[in-house]
């Protein structure tokens, strides 16, 4: 309450207040200001939660060491008791500490009522005065003005160094064009992918090479290139190491879909890219580059889960919800002598999202 | 439980119906008994010889059944999603109306209308048989296959998720291995066909393998959930972690509400000015 004789007289009200100023009520006491019991059993909760904070950390300690992870999980009540019991006791103990504190403060420190009084935010008539006339000395002094070189020159110096920073962007990582220039695997580079002439087209994930005739209508197939299941007979070992192989998959994930060939409306030029309603398009959205395939069977509509871009897969693939705007990449394929699947030639345009240089490939 | 309902009703039906009593073991009477059922329970939607009927729209009450095989009849009725309650977007799962003897009736009758996949042989789907290694490998190959092919719409635990127009696609987990080896064989509703064609039997089985895995795997990061993401973990967070937080915050509060009794030495201090 002292602080309300501290107001400044600049602070006093311009005209007297309609009503008599009431004044505060009277302070009244916490139950643990008043009675010492109720004061010795916050005492004894407060301590309380720091004692069970304790026993925490040191149950934190013990779970590290006493169970078991890596081959041979400890498990309790089918959880993997390592990860449950640290997490419990870490919990149990930060939220003991920071409960504890605010027990304490709230019912055994000091209990004083506190008012501060609001102040106009401008500085002084003097002060702002004495700034203003400081800066204009300092122009003055300076001769900014008077000097047009100097201040000519500096500005180009200050406004050359902000592209520094700028041009070492450039160390982010290599631009579309270099990465297709760089490297020296089959596909390499944004514009094309692995998918050649004669390509065959595998079962991802197992690596199996696919009849068309063994294909029903209604069958979709997540597919790969065989490059990526190499083995001594299909010839493809050695050619794709490391992290190219993971570039490739990335890239030439394949949707194959047997649909009733009278469903399907090809788009002009691609009317011999499939067969006997097999049809074979990119697996990579247009958007944002997720694989995609929730399909629906009996729309034929392909949603891509990140952004619900829907893709017609008996029409072209053309966007028919969602913000992708291109459609996906269709593939050319045919049946090789043995009657398996194989690809005709690589896409006809790059998969995935859009990027600066694309239609320059 | 399934399969002791399945008895229980089978054996209730059995006695109790004696028009079906009698031997169908000759595969002509099977398929006449299916016809008798089809006729009551399923031509309204589907035709009377199983041809599909459109509505005065255009649109697809039942769809043509010839050629979709035993396989499908018996995962549709088996697991109740037929007959249908309603046309909507879903055709949910529900406690199963046909003995498994009808079923196996209908099924005749359905695959008597065209060439379609047959029911499969245990020997198909069970796991029964693989030694531990086996098994491992099994469970390793499935799992690769699973989230190549399955986790787009069935989510990575195979919990199930939300599709367009309000469908879902339904869990996967504690389901007989013979209806999710029917699934894939056949395609249900707006599912895709993994046909033998596309995913050969074997790598159904390991399919198979890894989901029962799931079952038996101990929840090493601890709660799961249910396996549903983001949203059932926010939802816990919120309820229980904020919730608990909240709870505190009430009892410290409620605690230290004012009281009008005055200090000791307050009350001396107005003793004496009394």
């Amino acid at each position: 309450m002292s602080t309300l004789e501290e107001r400044g007289s600049d602070n006093t009200p311009a005209v007297p207040e309609p009503i008599p100023n009431p004044g505060l009520p009277a302070h009244t006491w916490r139950p643990t200001d008043v009675d010492p019991a109720k004061e010795k059993r916050a005492e004894r909760q407060v301590a309380a939660f720091f004692l069970v904070s304790a026993i925490c950390s040191v149950l934190f300690v013990v779970s590290y060491f006493a169970f078991d992870v890596g081959d041979n999980w400890t498990t309790f009540g089918g959880l993997g008791a390592s990860t449950l019991f640290l997490g419990l006791t870490l919990g149990i103990g930060l939220m003991s500490i920071g409960v504890g504190v605010i027990h304490w403060a709230r019912k055994l420190m000091a209990d004083h009522e506190i008012m501060e009084m609001r102040h106009p935010a401008a500085s002084s008539v003097e002060d702002r005065e004495a700034t203003v006339e400081a800066l204009n000395t300092g122009i003055e002094e300076s001769g900014i003005g008077r000097r047009p070189l100097v201040r000519n020159s500096l500005l180009g110096a200050v406004g050359l160094i902000g592209i520094a920073p700028l041009v070492a962007l450039r160390d982010l990582g290599p631009t579309p064009n270099e990465v297709a220039e760089d490297a020296d695997y089959p596909g390499a580079g944004l514009y094309r992918t692995v998918w050649q002439q004669g390509m065959p087209i595998v079962r991802d994930a197992i690596g199996t090479k696919i009849k068309a005739e063994d294909l029903e209508v209604g069958d979709l197939v997540n597919a790969a290139p065989e490059i990526l299941y190499p083995t001594e007979e299909n010839g493809w070992e050695g050619a794709l190491e490391g992290v190219e192989v993971q570039i490739t998959k990335s890239k030439a994930a394949l949707l194959l879909l047997r649909m009733d060939p009278a469903e399907i409306q090809a788009a002009p030029g691609r009317e011999n890219w499939t067969v006997d309603g097999i049809i074979a398009y990119s697996k990579i959205c247009t958007h944002v580059g997720c694989p995609i395939s929730l399909n629906e069977r009996t729309t034929h509509h392909l949603l891509c889960p990140c952004h619900q871009s829907t893709f017609d897969l008996a029409d072209a693939g053309k966007v028919i919800f969602g913000p992708a705007a291109r459609p996906l990449p269709q593939l050319p394929i045919e049946v090789d002598s043995e009657g398996y699947l194989v690809a005709v030639s690589d896409f006809d345009e790059p998969v995935g999202p859009s990027f600066w240089e694309r239609n320059k490939g | 439980m399934l399969l002791l309902g399945l008895l229980v009703t089978g054996g209730l039906y059995a006695t109790l119906a004696p028009a079906t009593a009698e031997e169908t073991s000759n595969q002509e009477d099977l398929v006449a008994e299916g016809r008798e059922l089809f006729l009551l329970g399923c031509s309204f939607c589907h035709g009377q010889n199983g041809e599909g009927v459109l509505t005065q729209e255009g649109a697809q009450l039942g769809p043509a059944l010839a050629g979709t095989g035993a396989a499908a009849v018996d995962f549709q009725v088996g697991t109740g999603r037929m007959p249908l309650v309603q046309t909507s977007a879903q055709a949910p799962s529900k406690p199963e109306i046909y003995s498994q003897d009808q079923i196996d009736a209908l099924a005749a009758f359905v695959a008597s209308l065209g060439p379609g996949p047959a029911i499969p042989e245990e020997s198909d789907y069970s796991t029964e048989g693989l030694s531990p290694e086996e098994r491992a490998e099994a469970e390793a190959r499935g799992g690769q296959i699973f989230l190549t092919n399955c986790t787009a719409c069935h989510n990575f635990a195979g919990s199930g998720g939300a599709m367009p127009r309000g469908g879902y696609a339904p869990t996967i987990r504690g389901v007989d291995p013979k209806y999710i080896y029917e699934a894939m064989l056949t395609g249900p509703q707006s599912m895709d066909n993994f046909s033998n064609g596309n995913i050969p039997p074997e790598s159904k089985r390991d399919v198979i393998a890894y989901i029962e895995s799931l079952e038996e795997k101990p929840g090493y990061g601890g709660f799961g959930l249910g396996g549903l993401g983001p949203v059932a973990e926010g939802l816990f967070a919120w309820v229980v972690g904020v919730g608990s937080l909240v709870g505190f915050a009430i009892w410290i509060a409620a605690h230290t509400t004012r009281t009008s009794r005055k200090k000791k030495s307050e009350l001396a201090a107005e003793g004496a000015d009394a």
